[in-house]
Formats: structure tokens, C-alpha cells, sequence
């Protein structure tokens, strides 16, 4: 049961073969014996689960139902739900119970799906490893020893292990793809501002999208139905009709023009993950698509431009991290100043102070101009390659990450190592495109690869359609990792 | 160009957090090595570009001017460091 | 040396709008702490701001009652510095591109007119409020200001005096309630002034340097804050020392200026543009539609009073004071017809009763209404002075209308030539020296009869008619 699809599982719950609670059950059972060897939760709450879960069946006995009702979630720290601990990760918020919903958790309850829990992330959204976390390191489920990649490796990882049907996850630089890749799963980041910001804790605002992470394509876009939609909350969310973005899945691919941004293909590229993606082309092919070379020529820059802009607006962002009105506040202090920067000191790990001194510096008196004007004027060609890519290609395909899982420690000692990750995922995030990343082989030791689908504005349900369409033809969305049960 | 630990005392300082002459050091180095990433994007020719502040090219919405919250202060502060009275309470302020 | 004094102006004025800047929490003053504190405004993790469309349209108010440029596409950026009373961490406000540039303002100093010229205004975020007093030696932080809009109005340097500094916050202030922005509440901290105040010698070009006064809540405090300041500057430098660029707190107990002691590296805010709020684009439409219903402004309204009620220059400036004497004055003299005569009535006899009760024009007792009615009946000779000032007694007790009490006291001037003959013609019988010594020559006698008549009529005769039938009996 815990390999059904999101639409088998929701046949199942209307044909009444199982209850919401009976689900709830079999994946918290699942999490109880699992998530000890994975770390992929930070909160469990199997009572408050089971009573979401009685509220989904009387809506299905009352014949409310829809298309979700019923079937479980998990969903990244980030999101601030009410009652529940969230803490982004960060022992700075080790103790904050949030006192409201964040738009997404209230438009999953709207769907009537049951919160299975809050799954691990990397501290405050930074990192591509999830070893950042105050909770410690989520291991990746096929196999222990490595990471599952991050930031959302909690929401990875437990989609990956059967912990949870489904799970939301955030993406700032690649923190839904990068780890969907690594834990072989499908992972989308929408187009930014189609889904609502509010109540998602903030790393980098002009960057931060949320977005699904399932088994499949299909499912991904039955979530996506659930959790896009204009909020007035959030100034930056857009106002745009409803789409089913199931409507295109069975599409056929015959004259779909696939972009092949020589860029992503070059120094770097591990060769298995170049091996697995070139036969994802050859695939395509076969159904109907044509390939076609494209230059993204200033994406080689999305690395450095990033590394300012994120540091920048996250330095900014996590200001109101002060000991004053929720979360840790340091034991002992002086006077009002050192009880800021005792607290902040001890609060944040690593990274986050790291990235918090990159943004304080790059914004200081005498560097904006050399360093955040810079970096937001070359966003835009990054921006403009994009565009004029489209002209000539539907839909833009590349791996999603240069290799597949390192182990754990592997690179945690190395920022720079560890960011350059990110470095086929980025682009997007700048540019505000869509993109989602989904299995297309293993490597010779049986990781999962990633092949990313990066769109135009608002075509995710194109993205969505090749992507389905592959999946229909290849069967590697449905290999699960093996020896965890 | 690379950082002295006194930049990184002044940036720290900025940032209000607490750090100490030998983490000043080893973040001296971590973040050289950042801003050596970084620094191949200084020498791109960007005259005449438009600075890309968002995602979208759209113009802010507006909010009727309207009271719609209500007092929910008791929930509010249930997870605060100190209150008293209703208010948060801080090392005293000196101006 | 002789010096001369530069004054610039920072202006911080809440906007009178019902729910705060950036979240839908009321501003009324005076709640319980943190009972207007919503989650936007404790910044509570992952909230946003949605701007709100009255604070924007205030800012579109007084840009336009200025004559400045709005700048059609306008931006939000964030300050940073870390204050208890600031919970984000950082102000939301605007640096490169704020909503109003430009712009002047006319001050009358010592009856001589200057223009002062605006820098900019532009839109932010106000603070929450620190409360000092001992809370175990705690400071308590109330967040219910938090996020109140504000206009920050910045002038240029172009203020030579302390009273120029003065007349220029006056005018503002009632610009600002004129248009009705702001409610122009200085104790309540509605109107807030920091004042960049340097000295230099007379002939030199270049600005000296400045310190800035800050938070100064009441004119006189302001006035009182900058010539202690100019003195302080002036010894200082003759005595040989320096000024450094600081931030000062004006006491008034010592009507001193002494240095803050904290945001000692507050200088540098990192100011970025804000990733959650998108620029800010006016409409010709909106601009068009605030434009037009904009009230007459105070220049416009003093130099239309001159020209249609011939009132001075002086007169029209003090009654476009406010909006509501303004309102007052014209409401009075149209009912009469009789411009000057309303203007000297609205600014002796109602203004010294108003201030005897220390009450403002809003709160007059005797209405706009009423005191027409009581200037005409002056006009129509029914009522002398004096006696309209016994109608006016009345007005202000409530005793009813004009016409009402003339009647019920009796206060009609004596129109009947023949009752007065009688008492003319009794006084001079019973003052038999006062008309010899007159015609004797003593210009003095004829008043004192006249005073006698007056007298006898108890105040109702009329004073001219008087006079003249006095003349008739006595050649």
C-alpha cells in the first residue's frame, strides 16, 4: 500500500477499502519503525495525526470529499503550523510552537489531507545535504552512509522510504529538485509566486518557492492542484485563474521541442548522471521529441550571483531572530546588546551565521554596488538566456545535480564545495521558472539520478506532461530502496 | 580581494552575533574561499543592465485600509522569552 | 566671528489611517500594550506585508498639496538595524526611490515670506515603544505602534533661524491636518520632529557639521532645543574645539541636548531593496481622482479671503490657521456678508473667549451660524457694539439664538426717535451745567452728555443718532 499512487490511494479511501485513519496508520507505523535509521521527522504527533485523519473520514461519509481528502502528508519544518513545533531546523526555534497556518498548511487541511508530521530540513533552508539540521543528519534511504540531500532532505528522504505518500518541500536554490534527485523521487519548484510565501519561513524572498515532492509525476501535480492559488497574504503571490494541472498528463509528446542547454552537459558533470541523462533523451525520442542545443550562457554565473543575493536577503530576513518575542534566548548576558549576540551566536549553526556574515557584507557601506547591485544586474541575464532559450525549445532538460549522494562529512567541511551542488538548479530559482526533477537511472552504486525539466513561466503543466509521459515509458519513479522494511 | 578577521569582527558586529578572536579566524577562511567564488562575477560587463529585484515584472498590490486583526496577544506572547503586564521584556534600553 | 545658523528639518507625521501600514491591525492610540500587535507586526516567522492603499494615498495628498513630483513608480527598501522596539530587525522604507521629491512650503517670519523646499517625503514604518520604567530592571516593549504609517517629510537646509525652523514645522503641521493625513496629535507623538542644526561664519560656503536633534514633540521644545544647540556649536567652536557628526536627545527639565548613548554603529543599515513588497506603481487615474478632491489649500484660501473679503494679509494668514478656523470665519462672513467685520469678531472676541476656556474652534459654543446672524444684526443697526458683545455672552451660555436673546433681554438698539427726544430732552434739563460749560466752550461737556443719554437708555440708544439729536438741541 505504501507504494500506491496518490490517485489509487484516494479510489481506495472513496471505495471505502480504507479509512484516513487506518492510511495514517500504515505510514505512521512506517515512520515508527524507519525514521530512527533515517532522521526524517522532527516532529511526529501520531495523536493530532489520527484526529486530522477522523475528520478526513467524516468528510468522506459525508460525501465532501475531494480528489486528496484523506491521504496523508508530510510537511517540511519550514512551514509554520498551528500547535505545532516548528523550527525551521534551527535551535534557534527548537522551542516555538507556531501559533498559525501557513497558507500551504491551510490549503492542505482545506484538501482535507492529514499532516503526518514535520519533516527535517537543513537549518533554515541552507544547505544541499540536510546535515545542517540542529535534529542532526537525515541519511539517505538507499543507502544509510550517504545524504539525502537538501534542504528538504526530511521531506525527500520520507517520500523516498515510504515514511509518507507525499510532502511538501521549499526551494530556494534547488531544495526540492537537488534532493528529489538524490533520494530518487519527483520533485517540482513552481514558477515563483503561484504558490503563497506566507507563513514559510523566509531564507531568501525573492528567491523561496514551495512546491511538491512525491512518487510521481502525476501525483506531483495532483499536490500542485492542492497548493497553488493567489493569496492576499503574500504581496509577491500572483493573481491568476485556477488550472488543473493534470489537464495535459496523457498528452502525447509528438513535436515537443526539448532544449539542451550546453552548459549543463560540460566540466563537472559526473558521467554516470551524463550517461542516464543522455538516455533520458534518447527516451524522449522514442516519444515523439526533439532535441535541440541551447546556450545559457551567463548560467555558469548563477553560482556567484546567488551566493550574494541569498546571503543578502537571508541576513535581512533573520534579523528578527533576537531573543525578544519567541525561540531561544541565550541563558546569560551582560546587558541588552550581548544578549543579541550571544543569542544569535548560539542560536544559529554554522552555515547560518556563515551565510548571515556573506549577506552583512555584501550589503555594508561601500560593497553593494561591487557585490548585490552586481549580482541583481547579472540575475537578469541569467533571466534573459532563459527567455531567449524558449524561443527556440518548449521545455529545458539537463541533470539536476552533477553527481548523485555523497557520503555523509563528505563535503561538510568545504562550503564551497558543497555549493556547487546547486549549480544546475540555480538558474531557475533566478530567473523565477519552474522546474522539477525526477529519477532516470541508478548509478554503479545503486543511487538514485536526477534529470530536471526546467520550464517556462506557468508551464508546469507542460513540464508535468513530459515528465508523465516518461514515467509511462521507464519505470525508474518506481524503484523503492530496498532492505527498509 | 580577501577579508581581514577585522572585517569579519565588523560584519559580525553588524549581525549581532558573538563571535571570538579564534572564530573570527576560521571564518576569515571559509569565507575567502566563498568570496573567490564570487569574485568571477565581478568582472562581467554590466553596464546598461537593469538591476533584476524580482522574479516577476509586476507592480505591488494594494491592501484596502481596513481593520481586520483582532487582539491575540495572550497566544502571541505563550511562546515569548520574558513578558510581563502584556509586555515583552528586554535588558533595559539605554538611549 | 559672526555666525550664521543651517536648519534642515526631518519630519516624521502618522498618517491618519484606520489599520497600519503594512497589516490590517487598528491604530487607534492608547490600547493595551501589545493588543494591536498582530502577527505581522510581532514579525512573527514566516509573516509578510501587504501595503495598505490609505497610507499611499496620503503620501499621493501631500505631494500633491506641495507642488512635488511623484515619482509614478516608487520602491520599498529595508533598513537594518537590530532595536527592541524594531521586530523585524529591520524598518521598511524608502531610500532610492521614495514616492514624494521635491515640493516647497511658503513660512512668514517677522512678516517677511520665504520658501522652504522639501527634499523628499517618504513612506514607512514607525517603531514600537520602549518602556523604561523598572521592570526588575527590565526594559517592557510595547509593539502596538509598531507598523503605524508614516510620512517622513525632509526638508533642505534652508532654515537660517530657530523661528524660521518653527514657522516652517507650524505650516507643515497645518498642512498636513489640513489635508488630513495626520491628526497633528504632537503629545501623542502624531507629529514628530528631528532637526539637523550646524553653525558656520557668515561667507563661508560650506556647510559646517551637524548634529541632528531628534524626537522634539511640541514647537516650543523645538525652538527651545535648536538656540541651546546654536550656542553650544557656537562656544564650542570658539573655543577652539570641534563638532562631531552626532545624534542628540533635547531634555526639556535642563533644556539641554546631550549625545544618545546607543546605536553607536547605526550608520551603516545596509538599506536593500524589500523582496516581499513589489515597486509601488501610481496611476494617472488615482493621482487624478486625490487631485480633485483635495481641499483648498491654505495658500490659496488666504490669498482668495484677501481678494473676496478684503481682510489683510496678516488677518488671512491667521484665520487659514486650520482648516476649522478657516471653515469658521468663511462660514460666518458669508451668513453676514461682512468679510472684515466677521474676520475681526473670529479672531478678538470668539478667539479670546475660546482661549479663556482653552478650547479649540471645533468646540466653539457660539456657532459659525450664530455669529454671522450676530454680525448682521450689527449691520442692520439693531445691535451696537456693545451690545452684540452682551448677544455674544449669551451665544456662548447657550441662552438660544441671536434674534431670541436680543428679545428676551431686551438688548434692541433704540430705534424710536421719539422715546429717545424724551430721554435727550430730560438729560439736558437735569444737566443744566454740563450744557452751560458747552457752550462755553467745552468740548467736553457734549460728551459727557452724551454719556448721559447713553446711560439713560441703558446702552440701547444708538451712539450716532445720539449725537446728533444732542447737536440739534444745543445750537
Amino acid at each position: 500500500m505504501s507504494d500506491a499512487s496518490l490517485s489509487t490511494l484516494a479510489a481506495q479511501l472513496a471505495a471505502k477499502q480504507v479509512s484516513s485513519r487506518e492510511l495514517a496508520q500504515v505510514y505512521l507505523d512506517r515512520i515508527a519503525a524507519l525514521n530512527p535509521a533515517i532522521n526524517a521527522f522532527i516532529t511526529v504527533d501520531p495523536d493530532k495525526t489520527l484526529l486530522e485523519a477522523a475528520g478526513a473520514d467524516v468528510r468522506i461519509a459525508a460525501g465532501n470529499a475531494g480528489p486528496l481528502t484523506g491521504i496523508p502528508v508530510a510537511h517540511k519544518d519550514i512551514f509554520c503550523t498551528d500547535g505545532w513545533l516548528t523550527t525551521c531546523g534551527s535551535k534557534m526555534l527548537s522551542n516555538f510552537v507556531a501559533p498559525y497556518d501557513a497558507t500551504v498548511i491551510e490549503r492542505f487541511k482545506a484538501a482535507g489531507m492529514p499532516s503526518l508530521g514535520k519533516t527535517n530540513m537543513d537549518e533554515f533552508a541552507m544547505g544541499s545535504s540536510n546535515e545542517t539540521s540542529y535534529f542532526g543528519a537525515v541519511k539517505n534511504p538507499w543507502n544509510l552512509a550517504y545524504v539525502p540531500g537538501g534542504s528538504s532532505g526530511g521531506a525527500a528522504a520520507c517520500v523516498a522510504a515510504r515514511m509518507a505518500p507525499a510532502a511538501t518541500g521549499t526551494d530556494t536554490g534547488g531544495s526540492i529538485r537537488q534532493p528529489a534527485a538524490l533520494t530518487g523521487i519527483t520533485g517540482l519548484k513552481p514558477t515563483y509566486g503561484l504558490v503563497s510565501r506566507y507563513g514559510m519561513i523566509a531564507f531568501a524572498s525573492s528567491l523561496d518557492q514551495a512546491g511538491p515532492m512525491a512518487l510521481s509525476a502525476e501525483d506531483c501535480a495532483l499536490l500542485l492542484n492542492a497548493m497553488t492559488g493567489f493569496d492576499p497574504r503574500d504581496s509577491t503571490s500572483l493573481e491568476r485563474e485556477k488550472e488543473d494541472y493534470t489537464r495535459d498528463l496523457e498528452k502525447p509528446l509528438a513535436g515537443l521541442r526539448v532544449g539542451l542547454p550546453r552548459e549543463f552537459f560540460a566540466e563537472g558533470l559526473n558521467n554516470e548522471v551524463a550517461a542516464a541523462v543522455d538516455a533520458a533523451v534518447a527516451e524522449l525520442k522514442k516519444l515523439g521529441a526533439t532535441p535541440v542545443e541551447i546556450s545559457l550562457a551567463n548560467s555558469k554565473l548563477a553560482i556567484p550571483v546567488y551566493y550574494v543575493l541569498a546571503p543578502a536577503e537571508a541576513s535581512s530576513n533573520l534579523s528578527r531572530f533576537d531573543g525578544v518575542r519567541y525561540g531561544y534566548r541565550a541563558p546569560d548576558y551582560a546587558n541588552l546588546d550581548d544578549m543579541y549576540c550571544k543569542t544569535r551566536a548560539q542560536g544559529f549553526g554554522a552555515e547560518v551565521k556563515r551565510r548571515i556574515l556573506i549577506g552583512a557584507y555584501v550589503l555594508s557601506h561601500g560593497y553593494y554596488d561591487a557585490y548585490y547591485l552586481q549580482a541583481q544586474k547579472i540575475r537578469r541575464l541569467i533571466a534573459d538566456d532563459f527567455s531567449e532559450a524558449f524561443k527556440t525549445c518548449d521545455v529545458i532538460l539537463g541533470p539536476t545535480a552533477p553527481g548523485t549522494a555523497f557520503k555523509l562529512g563528505e563535503k561538510s567541511d568545504d562550503p564551497v564545495e558543497m555549493y556547487l551542488n546547486d549549480l544546475y538548479t540555480i538558474p531557475a530559482n533566478l530567473a523565477g521558472l519552474p522546474g522539477m526533477s525526477l529519477p532516470c537511472g541508478f548509478d554503479t552504486k545503486g543511487l538514485p539520478i536526477g534529470l530536471q525539466l526546467v520550464g517556462n513561466y506557468f508551464s508546469e503543466a507542460k513540464m508535468l506532461n513530459v515528465a508523465h509521459q516518461y514515467q509511462r515509458a521507464t519505470d525508474w519513479h518506481a524503484h523503492a530502496p530496498e532492505g527498509l522494511k | 580581494m580577501s577579508l581581514s578577521t577585522d572585517d569579519i569582527k565588523r560584519i559580525a558586529r553588524l549581525a549581532r552575533i558573538e563571535t571570538s578572536d579564534a572564530e573570527a579566524a576560521a571564518t576569515q577562511a571559509q569565507l575567502n574561499n566563498i568570496f573567490g567564488l564570487i569574485a568571477t562575477m565581478q568582472a562581467v560587463d554590466t553596464a546598461g543592465i537593469a538591476p533584476m529585484a524580482h522574479a516577476q515584472e509586476v507592480y505591488q498590490r494594494l491592501r484596502d485600509d481596513a481593520v481586520t486583526e483582532s487582539d491575540r496577544h495572550t497566544t502571541f506572547q505563550a511562546v515569548a522569552p520574558a513578558v510581563e503586564n502584556g509586555l515583552y521584556l528586554v535588558p533595559k534600553v539605554i538611549e | 566671528m559672526k555666525w550664521e545658523t543651517v536648519i534642515g528639518l526631518e519630519v516624521h507625521t502618522q498618517l491618519a489611517t484606520k489599520s497600519k501600514i503594512f497589516s490590517g491591525s487598528s491604530t487607534a492610540f492608547g490600547a493595551a500594550p501589545n493588543t494591536q500587535a498582530s502577527a505581522v507586526d510581532i514579525a512573527l516567522p514566516g509573516v509578510l506585508p501587504v501595503l495598505n492603499r490609505g497610507a499611499v494615498e496620503c503620501a499621493i495628498k501631500f505631494g500633491l498639496a506641495i507642488g512635488a513630483n511623484l515619482n509614478r513608480v516608487n520602491v520599498f527598501d529595508r533598513k537594518n538595524y537590530f532595536y527592541p522596539d524594531l521586530p523585524k530587525g529591520y524598518q521598511i522604507s524608502q531610500l532610492a526611490k521614495p514616492i514624494v521629491e521635491g515640493g516647497a512650503l511658503k513660512i512668514v517670519v517677522e512678516g517677511e515670506e520665504k520658501t522652504v523646499n522639501l527634499t523628499r517625503a517618504h513612506m514607512e514604518e514607525d517603531a514600537g515603544k520602549s518602556l523604561h520604567e523598572d521592570f526588575h530592571g527590565m526594559t517592557g516593549i510595547d509593539l502596538n505602534r509598531a507598523g503605524t504609517p508614516l510620512l517622513e517629510i525632509v526638508s533642505e537646509p534652508e532654515m537660517r533661524s530657530s523661528a524660521e525652523a518653527v514657522a516652517y514645522a507650524r505650516a507643515l503641521h497645518t498642512l498636513v491636518t489640513w489635508i488630513g493625513i495626520c491628526d497633528g496629535n504632537m503629545q501623542e507623538g502624531s507629529f514628530r520632529v528631528d532637526a539637523n542644526v550646524s553653525v558656520r561664519p557668515v561667507g563661508q560656503a560650506e556647510f559646517g557639521t551637524r548634529r541632528e536633534i531628534k524626537n522634539l514633540n511640541s514647537f516650543k521644545f523645538l525652538q527651545q532645543a535648536i538656540d541651546y544647540e546654536v550656542r553650544w556649536q557656537i562656544e564650542t567652536l570658539e573655543d577652539g574645539g570641534r563638532i562631531e557628526q552626532a545624534t542628540v536627545l533635547f531634555d526639556p527639565d535642563t533644556g539641554e541636548t546631550r549625545m544618545m548613548r546607543s546605536k553607536e554603529d547605526a550608520h551603516d543599515y545596509r538599506y536593500f531593496p524589500d523582496p516581499d513588497l513589489l515597486p509601488v506603481k501610481l496611476d494617472e487615474d488615482w493621482i487624478e481622482r486625490v487631485r480633485a478632491a483635495l481641499p483648498e489649500l491654505p495658500a490659496a484660501m488666504q490669498a482668495r479671503f484677501q481678494a473676496e473679503y478684503g481682510v489683510s494679509a496678516y488677518d488671512a494668514a491667521v484665520l487659514t490657521g486650520s482648516r476649522a478656523l478657516a471653515d469658521y470665519f468663511e462660514t460666518a462672513a458669508r451668513a453676514c456678508g461682512q468679510g472684515k467685520l466677521a474676520a475681526n469678531w473670529v479672531m478678538g472676541e470668539l478667539s479670546a473667549a475660546l482661549n479663556k476656556a482653552e478650547l479649540g474652534i471645533a468646540a466653539s459654543p457660539v456657532s459659525a451660524a450664530q455669529l454671522g446672524a450676530l454680525i448682521a444684526r450689527i449691520q442692520d443697526g439693531t445691535l451696537s457694539g456693545k451690545l452684540a458683545k452682551q448677544v455674544f455672552e449669551g451665544l456662548w451660555e447657550g441662552a438660544g439664538e441671536v434674534d431670541a436673546i436680543i428679545e428676551a433681554r431686551g438688548l434692541k438698539q433704540m430705534s424710536d426717535s421719539g422715546e429717545l427726544e424724551k430721554i435727550v430732552d430730560e438729560v439736558l434739563a437735569a444737566n443744566q451745567k454740563s450744557v452751560e460749560e458747552f457752550r462755553a466752550g467745552k468740548d467736553k461737556a457734549f460728551n459727557a452728555l452724551v454719556g448721559q443719554v447713553m446711560k439713560a437708555s441703558r446702552g440701547k440708544a444708538n451712539p450716532a443718532q445720539v449725537n446728533d439729536l444732542l447737536k440739534a438741541r444745543l445750537q
